[in-house]
């Protein structure tokens, strides 16, 4: 059944791709294939293949159960998070709250969890601002 | 030998402090990223790369660094397959099957020691593969125009699922997706946008880079999150190194044919194109079980078993480097990863790098000489040490992994948008894997896309649209040939590449790729 909902999605992905690519817009200089023939062929493989695994669909994979696709969903929603509220806060405390989350999703007690995520923190950037340089975030301490 | 010359030449590039701390470096995090589960060659490479820019590395120290990590990587990963059973990373998978039963027997030391003068050999050799055989490839590629480029990308997509992938559709699927994903942006050649759909982010196409760590790394950690509690993982069951921690010499006579053949074979499956270590490995393996298993001791704990698949899969890491030096054609995950820094560098792989860069590629060829070496004297006498980094647990682990993940997309361009795109590619990834669609041949669609268009369109341009320019000269012929073969054949003949039973399915999903 994935492989079914899968290959249709890839279909259609693959139809939109093609419309998408009939939207470009044709320039003045132009080559004889221009811009839109290679996409469309991509697209033409994409849907074939869509097509395919819709109509020879392998062995069902294991999904996880409910609430560990939950788990993957709030995860990615802490990274999403995570991404919008680096240029709010600053590197540290963010991290120190998104590996800290991690920690404690992957079998942490809370305060292991928060010396985790504190010594995740800390030791980013330690090695890669302090030693090596490298710009991270800043938040509203300077850090 | 014009090789040899140049080779010396390499050995000067090589041979400065800084080059020679960088291969240290890169030796010794590679292994330990090898052996640590849900970090391999893939999405190690691929987080450190942020970190070659950052310290401003020209190309040759950034890629010796980044190529004595993946050489490591090939060390490491053995170390827990024979500890835990648990495989460090895709390619040791094999290593699993002899080593972990010698182990158990109370030989750990003699598995870790074998395997990792297995690993010296198969390096070795490899890398002497490498000397003389990328040089004769640049020769019959210096010979291609745009037709026989954009049939030899066309036999690297089709070839790429072929020997270790399940379902061919679901290889070429991901390949077009991936070009797909390379086609947004600007159009280089007539400055059109495409697929833009009025992001003003989008006009600089997607980053490969943000791709690359999202489809690798981030989706490691959902995988991890996934599967918590259902395996045994590293950290909790006791790492103990039994045995003699050196060989007897009658071990390693009965073991030395095992690493010959596992050499050979390894290289081979490392120079074809969509194959990489992890099939090196697993064809060593296979075929010396076919060759000398006389007395069934196969899989109860045979040095052999250990010897063939470790030489087996340094052997091949070092023959992947040759397609992706010569041709700009990586077959493997982790030869992408590093094409990617290339090309993030502005060098590109390829015949003319062999003439206009030749110090990046002897410098980096000499380099992995001495890494070999070190890497040698790190997995042998200094063994012990890198066994306690499997004493990490993975709920340490992870979240550190995910950050630094985070950290090297936002230090490469600093913006917020690339961190969400990450976390796309991250979730896109973990799907794909779930559902058994391979995301190296996406990763090589996004770095390949666009040079195979802008192959397509120049020879259009030559020819002046006629199509049968394609197939105009023999080399385009035997690319195509090949191509199509390659794609047909292993729907015909089915997998090849299985799977070891002992090795649970959680711990082979999270097993990172070559």
């Amino acid at each position: 059944m994935t492989d079914r909902i899968f290959g249709s999605l890839m279909v259609l992905l693959a139809a939109f791709f093609i419309w998408a690519a009939f939207q470009i817009q044709l320039s003045f200089i132009t080559d004889p294939l221009g811009p839109r023939a290679f996409p469309i062929i991509i697209g033409v493989v994409l849907g074939l293949c869509g097509l395919v695994v819709l109509l020879k669909p392998d062995p069902e994979p294991e999904w996880p159960q409910l609430s560990r696709m939950l788990e993957i969903a709030a995860a990615t929603i802490v990274f999403l998070a995570y991404g919008q509220l680096l240029p709010e806060l600053g590197f540290l405390i963010c991290t120190f709250f998104a590996g800290g989350y991690l920690a404690w999703r992957l079998g942490c007690g809370w305060l292991e969890a928060i010396v985790a995520g504190a010594g995740t923190s800390i030791g980013i950037y330690v090695v890669f601002h302090l030693i090596l340089g490298l710009s991270l975030a800043r938040g509203p301490f300077g850090f | 030998m014009e090789a040899l010359s140049s080779l010396a030449e390499g050995f000067g590039v090589a041979l400065t402090v800084q080059n020679l701390f960088l291969a240290f470096v890169g030796c010794f995090l590679g292994t330990i990223i090898g052996a640590l589960p849900g970090l391999g060659p893939s999405n190690g490479v691929a987080i450190l790369i942020p970190l070659a820019f950052t310290l401003g590395l020209p190309a040759t120290p950034a890629i010796i660094l980044l190529t004595s990590v993946y050489y490591g990587c090939m060390y490491g990963g053995r170390i827990s397959s024979i500890l835990l059973n648990i495989p460090g990373d895709e390619p040791a998978m094999m290593t699993t099957l002899d080593g972990y039963p010698m182990a158990m027997k109370g030989q750990a030391g003699e598995a870790l020691a074998i395997s990792g003068i297995a690993s010296f050999i198969g390096s070795f050799v490899a890398t002497w593969g490498l000397v003389f055989l990328a040089p004769m490839l640049v020769t019959v590629a210096l010979l291609f125009g745009p037709a026989e480029y954009f049939a030899l990308y066309l036999l690297a997509f089709a070839t790429l699922g072929g020997l270790s992938a399940r379902n061919q559709a679901k290889s070429a699927l991901a390949a077009a997706l991936g070009i797909g994903i390379a086609m947004v942006g600007v159009d280089g050649q007539t400055g059109v946008p495409r697929f833009t759909f009025g992001e003003v982010h989008l006009y600089d196409g997607i980053d490969f880079l943000v791709a690359i760590v999202g489809l690798f790394a981030v989706s490691e950690v959902f995988l991890f999150l996934e599967h918590r509690g259902d395996r045994s993982g590293p950290g909790e069951e006791k790492v103990k190194i039994t045995g003699r921690i050196m060989p007897s010499g009658a071990m390693l006579k009965d073991t030395s044919g095992a690493m010959g053949r596992g050499t050979v074979i390894g290289f081979i499956a490392g120079v074809l194109p969509g194959a990489g270590a992890s099939l090196g490995s697993f064809l060593a393996y296979a075929f010396e079980k076919k060759w000398s298993d006389k007395d069934k001791s196969f899989g109860k704990g045979n040095p052999r078993g250990v010897a063939a698949p470790e030489a087996g899969n340094n052997a091949s890491a070092g023959g992947a480097l040759v397609p992706m030096l010569a041709l700009g054609v990586p077959g493997s995950g982790t030869t992408a990863v590093l094409l990617a820094m290339l090309l993030a560098l502005n060098i590109t792989p390829g015949p003319l790098l062999f003439t206009q860069n030749p110090d990046v590629v002897w410098g980096l060829i000499a380099a992995l000489f001495i890494g070999n070496v070190m890497l040698l004297i790190m997995n042998l006498p200094m063994i012990a040490i890198f066994a306690r980094v499997l004493l990490i647990p993975v709920r340490y682990l992870m979240p550190a992994v995910a950050m630094i993940s985070f950290v090297s997309v936002y230090g490469i361009s600093g913006s917020a948008f690339d961190i969400t795109m990450l976390v796309i590619f991250g979730v896109l990834g973990w799907f794909l894997r779930k559902i058994d669609v391979p995301t190296v041949p996406v990763v090589l669609g996004i770095l390949l896309g666009n040079s195979m268009e802008v192959n397509l369109r120049r020879e259009m341009t030559i020819a002046n649209g006629d199509l049968w320019a394609l197939v105009d000269s023999p080399i385009s012929i035997v690319l195509w040939i090949v191509a199509i073969g390659g794609f047909v054949l292993p729907i015909v003949m089915g997998r090849i590449k299985k799977q070891p039973a002992n090795v649970s399915r959680a711990d082979a999903e999270a097993a990172n790729p070559d």
